[in-house]
This record gives structure tokens, C-alpha cells and sequence, in this order.
């Protein structure tokens, strides 16, 4: 289980570091194994941070993540990868434009299994290449300019599952693939996920976050705002600024004319705290600060 | 009158050969109508509203015209189509966050612009500041740099500077996939009052998410490897879509108002084809569940009700 407590990110700016900026405050939730959360957020409101951090990317500067108990700042580092994989945004510039694309496997062979065998190795890298649904023979000895956006994204997780992980932080992987495309990926993770993978899935596409999550966590200038059941949170959203994000989707049922606008104050969650509004549902209570429409 | 596009060809010239990005493409967009132009990357909806405004080196007009208001439009003359370039076809770009001097105050760039037109900043200044009221801009941007604008901010700004003269044709292309989504909402609706009230009198709305082109839009066309697949009004392509790439592109595209609980939605298999050398036919035939014989012969697009066109034998 992968549990983030209390995690806060501060980043000192300005010409010496006089200043502090905080980029994600007070962020706690957890992840189980066989568990997809999405974390959803516009620009700027940390997701991405929180992502890094769960990666050990970042720093974490209060709070702590643990792993099975751990805290990710003490584990070996080579170790927690094993466990504990991310696949980012832009699959165009993940890979070495002058390699074969599936370099990226001799690579985790040379660093995590030097002593597999070739045969055993093989069969471990069609199985990935299996769980990933791609044809071995479309991709392998192909150079990435070669091969599809959605080719590409899939073999780093193909890769990332030949590390046997338990952990997988997804981080907007399928907004550079069309729509045709987009949801193959997505039910990829369900596939994986109904395996034992648990996945972070860090989105600011609430459709894709209400089509493959079972948990929500909403994040708004680096507070988590709401945090539930996906079902709980998307039909019924207590924060306001969940009801405005929900009402600002576009949709092919509804049109924005039939939906009444939802107007969002100027929120300070400065000292506000989570508040259980029925069992697994938290809303931050805050204070409104000014009211505008 | 609007704007009438007829049987246009643009290939973009490569090393490789030919890259025929748009093939034989025809349909008409009227007075006060937003036509959302969608499908997915490479299907030449963006070389569409290229073309219409100015072509960049590569590309080469092959074949057909563009009338704009009954006159043609010279889109493969990249000087004479300076005279309609601003004043009665305008684009806002993809990336306003670029499309603005940095090193210019706002204010100082629209009036080098309106110069560049021989046109008097001074004469133009009031209706400037009436179209910032009402985009909700403060006049002091003006004073500001493009640095000191929020990225909503900045598209708007672009949507006032792009619009100023009232032109015939807008093209939007992409405008707000750089947004967020409460951002996206009232730029999109921007862009509808915009048309309401005048300012501009047809709008080509390029994107490739179909939700929210259905929000704004009066006709939707779809584009498929270089070709209309489908053309109809935005309800009737989101809710009796009759081409079967649009089928399957609707259905492929997850709701925030559903639930998924078991139900799985599935993607279209395969890749679009190669525009260096397009199969015959249909385009759309190798990933196609009703492809049959007949689609080795190209489809015409026929109009299977009022104003609805479909390219496809099986419609």
C-alpha cells in the first residue's frame, strides 16, 4: 500500500531563495493494490507534484509517503523501482530517437537482471508485451519514429511491468493520443488493475478519471479539495469547486445552455480542514473569502 | 454567402514524395454559422484552416477553389491573399501564449498591427476597449506585456485582437486544448458571442475533442485521412451519426455523466493510412467492421438527408 500523509511541497523562489512558494499542502490519501485513484486538477494545482513525489522525483519537504510501511525517503532506491513505476505525458520524447525502441528492455535487463538468461529474458519481455496487448513482431527492432503515440506509451508500460511493480503513477498518459487510441490505454489499466496493480492516475480530464477510477481525489492550488468514491464524487460533488470543474465538462448529453453556470468564490483553504461528510467522503470546509459569479 | 470550399486539393511537398493532406475536399460553411471541424491528428483539419489563411512553404495548392462571399479567394497566392489576410479572413491562433510580441506592450502591437493595414490605432481605439469590456479584460492590458497576462487572459486577448475588423471567416484552431477546462468553458462561449453579436460572420472551429465542439457548434464535419467522412448538424452527428468512423469515434469517447461500472468502451483498431501514398477507395476501409467489396471504389459523399453528407457506401 502506498499512503501519502499530510505531504506538503514549499519551494523556495526568488533571487536567493527568500521567498517560499507552496506547491502542495497537506495531501493525504492512499493506494491500494488492485486500486485505480485519480487525481484531478487543473494547472498549477500540484497533481503532477504529487506525482513526482510519489516517484521520489521531488522531495517531500513535510509529511511523509510510505510503502508497505516504509517511508519511501529511507528505501534503497533501486528497490523501491522495483516496485513502484511511472509512465509520463509525452511518449514522443521518452525514448532515444536513435535506438531501437525497445532498448528500453535490454536496458532494465542490464540494470535490474543481469543474470537472467536470454531465452528466459525473451519470454519475459513477449509476456509484458502480451499484458500490454502488442504484437511482439510490430514492435520489436522498430525505431520510435516507427511505431504510433499509442504503440510507443504502451511499451513504457510494458517496460514498467517487466519490473514486476505493484505501483504504477500515470501521468496524463493518454493526452497525446486520439481519441480513438486514448481508450485502449485506458483499459489497459483496468485490465492491469484487475490483476493487482495499483494505479495513480493523475489527469485534468475528469471523463477519463469518472471511466477508470474507483477513488477521486479533486486537488485545487495544491490542497485536496474533495476526496471519495468516483461514483460518490462525481454525482454528488460537496466542494464547490468540484461542482464548477463537473459543470465546465463538456458533454455529448448535456449542453453548457441547460446547465446552470456555477459561480466559485475565492476560496482560502489556508487553515481549513478535511471533513468527513458520510463514510469516505471528505470535503474541505473552508472559509469563502469573496463572493464573485 | 459564406464560404464554399470545392473539391480543394493541398499536398505538402517531401523528400518522399506527395503528402496529400487534403484530397478533394467540399463543403460550405453559411452567414452566422460555426462549423466545428473534428477527427484526429493527421486527418488535415489544421492544413484545412491553413489553407483558408496562408500557406506555410511546404504546402501546395493542387487543385480546387475557395469562394468567400462570392469572390474567390486566391489561397495559393500567398501576396494577393494579403488583401484578405486581417480583414475578411482572420485565425486565432493555437498557442496565443506565442502569438504575441513579448517585447511589445499590447496596447503598442495592436496599433503596429492596424498600422501595418493603413489603418489609425486612434479610430479603432474606442470599439478596442468596448470588446475588452466584454470579454471581461481590464483596459489597463493594454499598458501590459503579454508576460503579465494568465494563459485565459491571453486567449482571450488574441479572440479581441484577431476579431477587431470584423472579418467574414474565423478560423479557431485548437484554441483552447492549451486551457483548462473551467477556462476552456467561457472561451468557447466567448467565442459564440462573438458571432452573436456580429464580430465575425462564420467561424471554423477546429479541434479534435468532439464533446466540445458539440457545445458551440451549429454543423460539425468530420475529417478522415485527408477527406469528409461526415457532415451534419452537431445533434445529429452526436446522436445518429451514419458514417462509421463517426460511430465508432462517438462511441469511443468516455461521459462524465455516465457510470461505468462494468461497461467497457472500445477504441477503433489499427492507425489511419499513410496521405504519402493513400490507398484507393475508401480510406477508412482497413479498420472498418462493414468494409465490403464495393469500398475499394471511393465513396461519394451523398446527402442522405437535408444537409446531411456522408462518404460512405453503407450509409
Amino acid at each position: 500500500m502506498l499512503k501519502l500523509d499530510a505531504v506538503a511541497k514549499i519551494y523556495k523562489v526568488g533571487a536567493f531563495g527568500g521567498r517560499t512558494l507552496t506547491a502542495v499542502d497537506d495531501v493525504g490519501f492512499e493506494i491500494r493494490s488492485g486500486e485505480v485513484v485519480s487525481l484531478i486538477g487543473e494547472s498549477g494545482s500540484g497533481k503532477s507534484t504529487v506525482g513526482r513525489m510519489v516517484l521520489g522525483l521531488t522531495a517531500v519537504t513535510r509529511g511523509s509517503i510510505t510503502y508497505d510501511g516504509a517511508d519511501i525517503a529511507t528505501l534503497p532506491r533501486k528497490a523501491y523501482y522495483r516496485s513502484v513505476q511511472g509512465v509520463f505525458q509525452d511518449p514522443f520524447s521518452c525514448y532515444n530517437p536513435v535506438f531501437k525502441a525497445d532498448r528500453v528492455f535490454r536496458m532494465i535487463k542490464e540494470e535490474y537482471f543481469p543474470r537472467v538468461a536470454a531465452p528466459e529474458w525473451d519470454a519475459k519481455i513477449e509476456e509484458s508485451l502480451d499484458d500490454v496487448r502488442l504484437n511482439p513482431a510490430q514492435v520489436l527492432g522498430k525505431y520510435p519514429h516507427q511505431l504510433s503515440g499509442g504503440q510507443l506509451q504502451r511499451l513504457l508500460i510494458a517496460r514498467a511491468l517487466l519490473l514486476d511493480i505493484k505501483f504504477l503513477v500515470a501521468d496524463e498518459i493518454t493526452s497525446m493520443l486520439d481519441a480513438s487510441t486514448r481508450i485502449d490505454v485506458l483499459n489497459l489499466l483496468a485490465d492491469l488493475k484487475s490483476r493487482g496493480l495499483g494505479v495513480l492516475f493523475v489527469t485534468h480530464d475528469l471523463s477519463l478519471g469518472n471511466y477508470v477510477s474507483e477513488r477521486t481525489v479533486v486537488m485545487h492550488r495544491g490542497h485536496v479539495v474533495e476526496m471519495g468514491l468516483t461514483d460518490k464524487v462525481f454525482t454528488d460533488p460537496r466542494h464547490p469547486y468540484t461542482a464548477k470543474l463537473l459543470s465546465s465538462v463538456p458533454q455529448l448529453t448535456t449542453k453548457w445552455d441547460d446547465t446552470p453556470a456555477v459561480p466559485l468564490d475565492i476560496l482560502d483553504y489556508g487553515a481549513a480542514a478535511l471533513v468527513e461528510v458520510e463514510p469516505g467522503h471528505l470535503v474541505r470546509q473552508e472559509q469563502s473569502l469573496r463572493s464573485v459569479n | 454567402m459564406g464560404l464554399r470550399v470545392n473539391d480543394l486539393k493541398v499536398y505538402y511537398q517531401t523528400l518522399r514524395g506527395e503528402v496529400k493532406a487534403l484530397d478533394g475536399v467540399t463543403f460550405a460553411v453559411g452567414d452566422g454559422e460555426i462549423l466545428g471541424l473534428a477527427g484526429e491528428s493527421g486527418c488535415g483539419k489544421t492544413t484545412l484552416g491553413k489553407s483558408l489563411i496562408r500557406m506555410d512553404g511546404r504546402m501546395r495548392h493542387t487543385g480546387g477553389t475557395v469562394e468567400l462571399d462570392g469572390a474567390e479567394l486566391p489561397i495559393g497566392d500567398d501576396r494577393r491573399m494579403n488583401r484578405f489576410r486581417f480583414s475578411e479572413v482572420s485565425i486565432i491562433p493555437q498557442y496565443a501564449m506565442s502569438a504575441m510580441n513579448p517585447t511589445r506592450k499590447i496596447g503598442k502591437m495592436v496599433a503596429d498591427l492596424l498600422e501595418s493595414r493603413g489603418l489609425r490605432y486612434r479610430n479603432l481605439a474606442g470599439e478596442l476597449e468596448r470588446r475588452l469590456d466584454l470579454v471581461e479584460l481590464p483596459r489597463e492590458v493594454l499598458g501590459s506585456y503579454p508576460l503579465e497576462l494568465s494563459g485565459g487572459m491571453k486567449q482571450r486577448m488574441v479572440m479581441v485582437i484577431s476579431t477587431l475588423l470584423d472579418p467574414s471567416l474565423l478560423i479557431a484552431d485548437e484554441i483552447t486544448s492549451a486551457l483548462d477546462v473551467s477556462t476552456q468553458k467561457a472561451v468557447a462561449r466567448t467565442l459564440v458571442g462573438f458571432r452573436d453579436r456580429g464580430f465575425v460572420r462564420s467561424v471554423i472551429f477546429i479541434t479534435h475533442d468532439i464533446s466540445l465542439t458539440y457545445q458551440i457548434a451549429d454543423t460539425i464535419m468530420v475529417m478522415y485521412a485527408g477527406k469528409v467522412a461526415e457532415k451534419a448538424r452537431a445533434d445529429v452527428i452526436v446522436n445518429a451519426p451514419r458514417h462509421p468512423y463517426t460511430k465508432l469515434l462517438i462511441s469511443s469517447l468516455p461521459e462524465v455523466g455516465v457510470r461505468y461500472a462494468d461497461r467497457k468502451l472500445a477504441g477503433i483498431p489499427g492507425s489511419p493510412p499513410s496521405l504519402l501514398d493513400p490507398p484507393t477507395g475508401c480510406r477508412f476501409r482497413d479498420r472498418c467492421p462493414l468494409a465490403h467489396d464495393k469500398c475499394a471504389e471511393e465513396p461519394p459523399a451523398v446527402e442522405v438527408e437535408p444537409d446531411h453528407f456522408v462518404a460512405c457506401w453503407k450509409a
